[in-house]
């Protein structure tokens, strides 16, 4: 089934795959949290890549702009991706 | 230049940048061996600095301010970053930044670099880790960067001792103007709303944070810089000092009337920045072919589901072993170092007061504190191999779901690790946490893990009172209790963690951002250096407290003299020598007479009545009125209850936990009535007494300089000493119930 849509599809981070690369639209979260997270490059329209879930902790790694940050599972549903 | 005025002071050099660029090894090797450790102003942070050797032989000073991603604070850390870069709160103004950027992640590095060049402080960037762009697939264009930053660019190799001469001619040139190296900033708000909030904001920024060499700066971009970062920075829950009042509300109105226009400050400059670097990034670095990094495969066993959590228990048991294991013939060598001095100082003495002081006081007690610093020597040294190899952050995120249960994050994991060896400097580690209420929190609870001054006297009990012998044959009884005393201190300090942070330190959670930088192998005069500083801060702190201590304590035990007392071992001794008997016994008659007189004298002694002040509280924890001098003097710090026990029961004060009269002493130690006064059941409560209470004046220092207030070494102290009464009662009580008595 086709569908068609004029709004790119949102997706929150615990729907990406391991291994899957997606622009992130919007960083969410209280302002600190928010503020470090752009500042250190994760900015609307940036390409992110889902590197693995680190289950032992319960933790995401992301890798932006050739570095690799880990956000907890929860924190990280701050983040709206596009595909 | 801001020292020009004065020529003979020297020039002001600091080196900034992010976390986990080679900063501080680019730092050790430009300074060598000259390096200071000083604090900041006004707080008690580490403040490195050394001096460099210029080209032309003068000399500058080099200041290592702490890793920072941006001038925005999240953590005490970094609010100290942007004070030394820009020269507020007391720090000098640097002459020239350095900013360290690691080439493989330029791109948020030079966010770093915008903010310091929006600053107006000369500033050359120093390119490190060049030699791992081949292998990530990468081409580095410096001239193109060094083009539009309009700063002076230098490849160094912090690792391969590599690129420094460039560097230092480089900050030469700038310190005698022949380079500028103030471009001014690169980005500007773009636009009118924003520019009218800098605008409103620079008015108010006071004259104190504009020294008098920014004055010419173009267009005033410092004060737009400071009221950038004003915006960014202030909130309600912020945790800065010094921000003046007026400036604080004004960027607290024109945020929210920002936010109420739809206007997010934020996301406006961070994207401005990022924007001028995205913009240009393409010419800086060109991917020339995709590669997985080493780290990323490595990372697939580290944080593998099954596999991470037992490697890194492995990691800890290799710590745990080699901490007990190799320890122990350097804490021999400095024991046998120390007996030696004494006996060799106290012979050069007449015999008598002076050369009791001197060994008993002096020697026993800077004694008392060295013979830690292998141990401590040794778990610093492992923490400092897992912070540089990059490892540290992975244990950060597997321990971050266990911590965060108890209301902390991952980031509390390593202080509580360093307060295995010693608490003072675990305090200290607590710094690089993001929120004073995770900090305090960590503090409270640091002091219940076993550091190494209870070892002594677990050993000293444990070897006395419990057999040798294996239980059913395989299981050792001594070290499986040493192994229960150190999980359940462990236990107790997870569990007050959870209670506080329920009750008192009730908060919302801070989230946790942590970076997982790319494996390296351990830097290693880093990690020593590292290790010596962190061991320092335990010898300084526990050196002198327990030093006063310690002189104290003998001045307890040996007034006031009885003159009665005195006569009699004067009389009684003559009367033994002169006696007709044979050598053998008249020296067994001499120590017989020595010991009952030394009894007697410690019962008239300061310490003695104390020790029976104290009985009552004691007696329903099974511990009578020496033990009670024991822990009077353990309460200044705990190691001190062996030698005061030494002292106690005429063992001599030279007693460790391994001597055998001392063990002996106590178990032939019995009440009027005969019963003995050290059952397996006492020393459990003794134990369990000494893992709770909160028996280290240094702890409580340390924890009174970190929070500048009272309240919190009082209330620390008050917990753990009633936790540790409460505990010993019911185990004493309990077991007598039981009929273990």
């Amino acid at each position: 089934m086709l569908r068609f849509s004029l709004k790119p599809m949102v997706r929150p981070a615990h729907e990406l795959r391991a291994g899957e690369r997606a622009t992130l639209i919007e960083v969410g979260g209280e302002r600190s949290f928010r503020r470090r997270l752009m500042e250190l490059g994760f900015l609307p329209g940036t390409d992110v890549r889902l590197v693995r879930r680190i289950r032992v902790g319960d933790l995401v790694e992301f890798e932006v702009r050739g570095s690799h940050i880990s956000l907890r599972g929860t924190e990280a549903q701050a983040l709206r991706f596009t595909t | 230049m801001s020292n020009s005025a004065v020529t003979t002071a020297k020039a002001l050099v600091a080196i900034a940048g992010n976390p986990n660029t080679g900063k501080t090894t680019l730092f050790n090797r430009l300074t060598g061996t000259h390096h200071k450790v000083g604090n900041y102003p006004g707080i008690t942070v580490e403040r490195h600095h050394g001096e460099l050797a210029l080209p032309s032989s003068r000399t500058v000073e080099l200041v290592d301010v702490p890793g920072s991603y941006s001038l925005s604070a999240r953590s005490r850390e970094e609010e100290l970053a942007i004070q030394s870069i820009a020269g507020l709160g007391g720090s000098p103004v640097p002459d020239v930044v350095v900013v360290v950027v690691d080439v493989t992640q330029l791109a948020r590095n030079l966010y770093l670099v915008l903010q310091v060049l929006e600053l107006d402080v000369p500033t050359i960037v120093a390119l490190n880790m060049c030699d791992l762009l081949e292998s990530r697939g990468l081409e580095l264009d410096d001239a193109a960067l060094a083009a539009e930053l309009g700063v002076p660019v230098v490849r160094v190799s912090a690792l391969h001792d590599a690129g420094f001469e460039p560097l230092t001619r480089a900050i030469e040139q700038v310190l005698d103007g022949r380079t500028s190296a103030r471009p001014g900033p690169r980005w500007r708000p773009g636009t009118p709303a924003l520019q009218a909030d800098v605008a409103a904001l620079s008015a108010l920024v006071p004259a104190a944070w504009r020294p008098a060499s920014q004055a010419g700066a173009p267009g005033g971009s410092r004060a737009e810089a400071l009221a950038l970062w004003a915006l960014l920075s202030i909130d309600e829950h912020d945790e800065l000092d010094d921000v003046p009042a007026e400036l604080r509300r004004a960027a607290l109105e024109r945020r929210s009337a920002a936010a109420a226009g739809g206007r997010q400050i934020d996301a406006e400059v961070i994207s401005g920045r990022y924007g001028w670097i995205d913009a240009r990034i393409a010419r800086f670095v060109r991917q020339k072919r995709d590669a997985t990094s080493f780290s990323e495969r490595l990372d697939g066993v580290v944080l593998n589901p099954w596999l991470g959590f037992p490697l890194f228990l492995l990691a800890m048991g290799i710590v745990f072993q080699s901490l007990f294991s190799w320890a122990d013939p350097l804490i021999q060598l400095i024991e046998g170092g120390l007996g030696w001095l004494g006996s060799t100082v106290g012979s050069w003495l007449p015999a008598g007061l002076v050369q009791d002081f001197v060994e008993n006081a002096l020697v026993a007690g800077v004694g008392s504190v060295l013979v830690f610093l292998p141990q401590i020597l040794l778990l610093f040294l492992f923490i400092g191999i897992m912070e540089d190899s990059g490892y540290m952050a992975r244990v950060v995120c597997l321990m971050d779901r266990l911590m965060r249960a108890l209301g902390l994050g991952g980031r509390a994991f390593v202080p509580m690790l360093s307060g295995y060896a010693c608490a003072v400097p675990a305090i200290l580690a607590t710094r690089t946490m993001e929120r004073q209420r995770d900090r305090l929190l960590t503090m409270m609870v640091i002091p219940l893990m076993s550091c190494s001054a209870r070892l002594p006297v677990y050993g000293l009990i444990i070897g006395a009172l419990f057999p040798a012998a294996a239980l059913w044959g395989f299981l050792p009884v001594q070290g499986l209790l040493m192994i229960a005393m150190y999980l359940f201190s462990t236990l107790t300090a997870l569990i007050a963690a959870f209670v506080l942070s329920k009750t008192l330190f009730r908060a919302p959670r801070v989230p946790l951002i942590q970076e997982l930088p790319p494996y390296r192998m351990p830097h290693w005069p880093s990690v020593l250096r590292m290790m010596w500083l962190r061991s320092r801060s335990f010898l300084e702190s526990a050196g002198t407290v327990i030093l006063v201590c310690s002189i104290v304590l003998w001045g307890l035990l040996t007034f006031p003299k009885s003159d009665e007392l005195a006569q009699r071992r004067a009389t009684e001794t003559a009367a033994i020598e002169g006696s007709s008997l044979a050598d053998d016994a008249k020296s067994e008659a001499l120590s017989a007479l020595d010991a009952e007189l030394s009894a007697a004298e410690l019962r008239h002694s300061l310490a003695g009545r104390l020790g029976h002040a104290v009985e009552p509280a004691l007696e329903p924890l099974g511990f009578d009125w020496k033990i009670g001098i024991g822990l009077v003097g353990a309460f200044a710090a705990r190691e001190v209850f062996v030698s005061t026990m030494g002292v106690v029961y005429g063992a001599g004060r030279e007693a460790d936990e391994q001597s055998l009269t001392l063990r002996s002493q106590i178990k032939k130690e019995t009440y009027a009535d005969g019963r003995p006064v050290y059952t397996p059941l006492v020393g459990l409560s003794l134990m369990i007494f000494f893992a709770l209470a909160c028996q280290c004046m240094s702890t409580l220092a340390a924890v009174y300089r970190e929070t500048k207030n009272w309240r919190w070494p009082v209330f620390l102290f008050t917990y753990m000493t009633v936790l540790a009464w409460v505990a010993s009662f019911v185990v004493y009580q309990g077991g007598m119930l039981l009929g273990f008595g």
